[in-house]
């Protein structure tokens, strides 16, 4: 199980409390992640990731284990400590004025 | 007695103020989508307890709300009140798709060369006259979309961008449609405005577009004064018992039409600066309208720090200061083009926010003025229901 955590304004977006637990087909991946998330919880799409491109949005970044995974390929694997829970996998706003 | 609403759309969030026909006590509700910038919420007319909400954030991008009581509760379109019930049930609303139709094509920008299309917000939300499920948006990049579904799904009226969008350009402010007026006598006939392009018109329910902006003069913004778009058109508004015949704050210039926009007239006669953001029109007085004189296009606020509506009850060229209730000395904020109303009652009711944050209501058709809240976050916009 993958344990998500959301940004504040989307945790309040899509109703959750604390983390999200996720489980993920196939390879963990940032991508797959995101893949369950978004099916678990539709009001989140397009505010992660473009609709359609599915590219990041430009304030929007990925922490994992003390790391930036922001800009890795979206199908690189995550950590077996994110896989197995050990570690969360963060959804985070950038830092930006306002 | 009648009951007032007045929705306030701001940098932070959504409020509602609500006071009964007197409109002296008002109570307060907010902030919804606290720490969302709430561009604009407008009810049905045909279902006032149906409202739609425009919220959106630099980080997370655009979200449609809707509520069906009034503003008590909000639901992204999609999700029913049913599918919510219960713990473990979440908002399964994807009401937030706005994909241009087709290719998405190329408008101008700021350096003159040719830039792709980019969905960012939705600026406002018009309901339609005769249906709760079908609302109008429009957007930036400029472009109208449309739901029949109650907000679930849109899809573009593309044919407003055929309408020499190629030539469109932003302004300081992004380049959006952010006025869609709907004609009550003809529902095929819209009129839109966009920064800075201009005003058009389709008299075919939206499949086809043609710029309005006839008369206007724009020296200061573009190369040819009268060019057939362009131009950066603040706001237009109509009375319904007249709607061929329209008001128009420009970046510079106010204007009327008495012909559907075919043909504009500067009407700016004595205001101390025709430079201005909102325009509207008193509900019961077709000739009477509103405006809010701001300095200039570099210095955004209104002329000698006084804050001034300026009436004129003639169809413009002659205008009054309106200023009993409203700082006379050191106000420096501005008024949004979507942020002044009016109600239906008799008197009529005048609604503006300001940059400030503070909500200004008139219940003597602008006689005198009362801060109904005077600080909220920046205020985008106000609209006001009259309920019965």
């Amino acid at each position: 199980m993958i344990r998500v955590v959301l940004p504040y304004h989307l945790r309040n977006l899509a109703r959750v409390d604390g983390e999200v637990p996720l489980d993920v087909a196939g390879p963990a991946t940032v991508s797959a992640v995101l893949e369950a998330l978004e099916a678990r919880h539709p009001v989140l799409r397009g505010t992660i990731r473009d609709h359609g491109t599915l590219k990041r949005r430009p304030f929007i970044r990925f922490f994992a284990c003390k790391e930036d995974w922001s800009s890795e390929a979206p199908e690189t694997p995550l950590p077996d400590t994110v896989v197995n829970g050990a570690e969360p996998f963060l959804i985070v706003g950038a830092m930006a004025g306002g | 007695m009648s009951t007032i609403r007045v929705l306030v759309g701001t940098k932070k969030g959504a409020f509602i103020l609500t006071a009964d026909g007197l409109r002296k006590n008002w109570s307060v509700t907010g902030p919804h989508f606290a720490g969302w910038e709430i561009y604009h919420v407008k009810g049905s007319p045909v279902d006032p307890h149906r409202l739609y909400a425009s919220q959106s954030s630099g980080w997370f991008g655009q979200i449609i709300q809707r509520s069906d009581d009034g503003g008590r509760t909000w639901n992204t379109p999609g999700s029913s009140a049913e599918e919510l019930k219960g713990p473990g049930e979440f908002p399964k609303g994807e009401s937030n798709k706005f994909v241009y139709s087709g290719a998405a094509g190329t408008h101008k920008w700021y350096d003159g060369s040719q830039h792709p299309w980019e969905f960012k917000r939705v600026w406002h939300i018009e309901p339609s006259l005769t249906d709760p499920d079908t609302a109008y948006a429009g957007v930036e990049d400029a472009a109208i979309f449309k739901t029949t579904d109650g907000g679930k799904t849109w899809q573009e009226l593309s044919g407003l961008r055929q309408a020499k969008g190629h030539l469109w350009q932003p302004g300081a402010g992004g380049m959006a449609v952010h006025t869609i007026l709907l004609d009550p006598q003809n529902e095929r006939r819209i009129y839109v405005a966009i920064s800075a392009g201009g005003a058009f018109r389709t008299d075919d329910g939206g499949q086809t577009w043609k710029p309005i902006n006839r008369g206007l003069q724009s020296p200061y913004e573009l190369p040819d004064p009268d060019a057939e778009v362009g131009h950066c058109v603040h706001r237009i508004a109509l009375h319904p018992s007249r709607p061929e015949v329209l008001y128009m704050q420009k970046h510079w210039d106010v204007l009327r039409t008495d012909n559907a926009g075919d043909q504009w007239t500067e009407v700016s006669g004595n205001l101390p600066s025709d430079f201005g953001f909102p325009i509207d029109v008193h509900a019961h007085e077709p000739e009477t309208i509103y405006v809010v004189p701001i300095k200039s296009d570099a210095e955004h606020y209104p002329p000698d720090g006084k804050l001034r509506v300026y009436r004129s009850r003639t169809g413009g060229h002659d205008w009054e200061a309106l200023t009993n209730g409203l700082p006379q000395k050191d106000c420096y904020v501005n008024v949004l083009r979507d942020a002044m109303a009016v109600d239906q009652l008799d008197p009529c009711g005048i609604y503006f926010g300001t940059t400030g944050g503070q909500v200004y209501g008139s219940a003597d058709g602008g006689n005198s003025w009362n801060p109904i809240v005077r600080d909220l976050p920046a205020v985008y916009s106000v609209e006001v229901q009259t309920l019965p």
